[in-house]
């Protein structure tokens, strides 16, 4: 009983400090060191909110760079990430990848004469960790130069200066990998035309 | 881009034991130390007449089991009853009885299984006072079994039963190594782009017109404790994956330090309070060998893809503008080498979050995860349990060389006799027994394999790893197995046997310990300090565990390796 009451207090005191003080000292300090990140790093234009730049959003226009393709239900849900959970010799998979590759080569051949399934890079034709993956491979936003610019009738060299501005670049020059971050091209882009 | 993504695993092998030494030698003084602070005394009396009285592993074990029980009935209340309370701003209804019972059992066990869906299942209430509260008390318990265990070895005089008070430990475990390294860790999340926020999900208009939900949270101050407490369930449903979990390069290295740092750390704060320094190190080097050949084997594994990957034309070459591989379910901000490092370190020690898919990993690739758990959670394993388990293997070895040469085995002057060897071989043995027996349940029965989600032999695989992953009290998942009443409720079997039954057998063989009398080191005691105890040990981690997965590694991995 002894024990009972100890335990109940121990937790009690744990609940308190651990579950509640601590995530709300956290959450202070966040609001005012780092407002921005704190709150999910949105992106607003025109006064509204128009994404994240920590979540890819979905984009079906030629005028526009595309994401990598995402297997949340539906696509691109910032609310619901996910896995595709397609293993390795899945059939499903290789379906996938068939039906992705297609489409890229049907959207991007006209402005890319010659391009073959090779030259697609590995990470547009299959789907990303959480399926808000924000960053796309330098090769495959290369990949997608040509088009944008066409539609857009930019000069190729336009688009691949936004690419540049929207690299991230390894952490410290060393940790991770590089990607282009897709929603904040589209939106410089987006400005680029207006002005 | 190869040869960067091996010189980023040697940096981080090199940062890792840079800051697991001057932890260790901190934690030595924490769970060595005679005096209380003043809040630890205010503590212990809140807690009642004798709380702060010295126990034997009797009475340790049952303050331990009375707390874990209370903690089950107040987790699985909570998450029931999470809708008619505050801190839920986006209105989620309470969770599914199946779910609030494994989630309980997950999250008391330091295991975090994810059968539910993180963002989508559990408020913010659930999130903070629910699970993170439990993430750092399941670690604590955990490191405070060991503490207890090394205090039992450490013993010199024998005759005394005692091996410290678990309230204590738990109190220091908390206040002195795990919310102060939590805070940290947390500023650097923070300042990466991880959001902290009471605030409820934002819906945004995109670009092209569509509505899109972004859910948020007070998530920084849940995964610094989730990645340092070898806990790992996600605020989010794909984990670490998710970039408002992990959005950079250095969020991602900083939460792989977090992985090892105290499973490391406790190896050299045993050399101290055991008073057997070279000893540890031998220890340090057997696990440092394990992570390295582990992810020796998953990179290249991974960078080589899949048949499918290879049968489809796509590019998989690694170049200036890719990082190429097998990127299913891999972000691209960390491409394969950080995915297969992180998958490595997470089951080496009993953490479980993942920063990309399991369930597409390449059969070979897969595999290192599964053996790893599978080899018991000792290399490092969890925090406090890790090292508890390896106790069990080390004196298995001892016991095997003590046979070889003839005398009564020893180890740190201690005798080692019959009650401590079926101690040992209980701690070792009973999880991987479990997990074959549950899992035989699982895809023998029509109910079990309703859970499966790929074809063939990776079907087995997932369902062969949700065992060896709740059993083992890791976490990750090939994360297609779904949660059925079935899964759930076998899993929870798995969750609380797997934990308590070597964590009480860890306890019984620390009073065993410290009851007796050290004896002087003479010629022809086995040195357990040097480079043949080293292979010694690797060979019995391997033996032991090793051989009784390899049958089911045959029908799971190597199936699906060998047909495509």
């Amino acid at each position: 009983m002894r024990a009972l009451v100890a335990s109940a207090a121990c937790l009690a005191l744990c609940t308190v400090v651990l579950g509640l003080a601590y995530p709300a000292l956290v959450t202070g300090f966040a609001q005012i060191a780092f407002p921005h990140q704190a709150n999910g790093s949105l992106l607003v234009r025109d006064g509204s909110v128009v994404g994240s730049s920590l979540a890819a959003q979905a984009f079906a226009s030629p005028r526009y760079f595309h994401p990598r393709p995402s297997a949340t239900q539906p696509a691109y849900d910032a609310a619901a990430t996910a896995f595709s959970n397609l293993g390795p010799t899945n059939p499903a998979l290789a379906r996938l990848i068939a039906r992705n590759a297609q489409a890229i080569l049907r959207l991007e051949r006209p402005y890319n004469p010659g391009l073959t399934i090779h030259d697609i890079p590995v990470d547009a034709v299959v789907p990303s960790g959480s399926g808000i993956d924000p960053d796309i491979s330098p090769a495959y936003a290369e990949l997608q130069a040509r088009r944008v610019a066409a539609v857009r009738h930019l000069p190729l060299a336009t688009v691949e200066r936004l690419i540049a501005k929207s690299t991230v670049g390894r952490s410290l020059g060393f940790f991770g990998e590089p990607g282009v971050n897709v929603l904040e091209l589209n939106l410089a882009l987006d400005a680029e035309h207006h002005g | 881009m190869i040869a960067q993504g091996a010189a980023q695993i040697v940096v981080y092998g090199v940062v890792l034991l840079a800051l697991s030494y001057p932890l260790g030698l901190w934690m030595a003084r924490v769970y060595g130390r005679q005096r209380a602070d003043p809040l630890e005394r205010a503590f212990l009396r809140l807690l009642g007449r004798d709380a702060a009285a010295d126990q034997d592993w009797k009475r340790y074990a049952s303050s331990l089991l009375c707390f874990e029980l209370v903690c089950s009935m107040f987790l699985y209340g909570l998450l029931r009853l999470q809708g008619h309370l505050f801190l839920n701003p986006d209105g989620l209804p309470a969770v599914p009885w199946q779910i609030a019972l494994n989630t309980t059992a997950s999250f008391v066990t330091n295991t975090n299984w994810q059968f539910y869906g993180g963002e989508t299942t559990m408020s913010y209430l659930s999130q903070m006072a629910g699970l993170a509260v439990q993430n750092f008390v399941s670690a604590g318990v955990g490191m405070a079994v060991l503490a207890a265990v090394v205090r039992g070895v450490a013993r010199r005089a024998g005759g005394t039963v005692a091996l410290g008070n678990f309230w204590r430990d738990l109190y220091r475990s908390v206040a002195y190594i795990l919310l102060p390294l939590s805070l940290v860790l947390a500023v650097i999340l923070l300042s990466q782009g991880v959001p902290q926020t009471f605030r409820g999900r934002v819906t945004a208009t995109t670009l092209e017109g569509r509505s899109q939900q972004i859910a948020r949270g007070p998530v920084a101050s849940q995964v610094a404790i989730k990645q340092l407490g070898t806990n790992g369930g996600g605020f989010y449903n794909a984990n670490s994956a998710v970039p408002f979990e992990n959005p950079t390069g250095l969020s991602n290295v900083c939460e792989m330090l977090a992985l090892l740092l105290i499973p490391f750390a406790q190896i050299v704060m045993f050399g101290r309070l055991a008073n057997a320094r070279r000893h540890a190190w031998v220890i340090y080097a057997v696990c440092v060998t394990i992570v390295a050949v582990g992810v020796g084997i998953a990179y290249p594994a991974e960078q080589h893809g899949s048949s499918v990957l290879r049968h489809s034309g796509v590019n998989l070459a690694a170049g200036s503008g890719q990082s190429g591989g097998n990127m299913t379910d891999k972000e691209v901000r960390f491409g394969i080498a950080d995915t297969a490092l992180w998958a490595t370190a997470t089951t080496d020690v009993s953490n479980g979050a993942v920063n990309g898919g399991l369930d597409a990993f390449t059969p070979l690739g897969g595999a290192v995860p599964l053996v790893n758990m599978f080899l018991g959670e000792v290399e490092p394993g969890g925090v406090g349990s890790g090292l508890y388990g390896m106790i069990f293997l080390i004196l298995i070895a001892v016991f095997v060389a003590g046979l070889m040469v003839g005398r009564t085995p020893e180890w740190l002057g201690k005798k080692v006799e019959a009650r401590e060897m079926k101690l040992a071989a209980l701690g070792a043995l009973f999880v991987p027994t479990l997990v074959l027996v549950l899992t035989a349940a699982a895809v023998a029965s029509p109910a079990g394999r309703a859970s499966i989600f790929n074809p063939g032999a990776h079907g087995f695989t997932e369902a062969l790893y949700a065992y060896t992953s709740q059993a083992n009290n890791n976490g990750s998942a090939f994360a297609g197995y779904g949660a059925t009443t079935f899964s759930a409720t076998l899993g929870t079997v798995a969750l609380y046997l797997g934990r308590f039954v070597p964590l009480l057998a860890a306890l019984a063989l620390g009073g065993s310990l410290a009851a007796k009398k050290t004896v002087p080191v003479s010629a022809g005691t086995f040195r357990t300090d040097g480079a043949t105890f080293g292979v010694l040990l690797l060979g019995v981690i391997v033996l032991t565990a090793g051989l009784l997965i390899l049958p089911a590694l045959t029908l799971g991995p190597i199936a699906e390796g060998l047909r495509g």
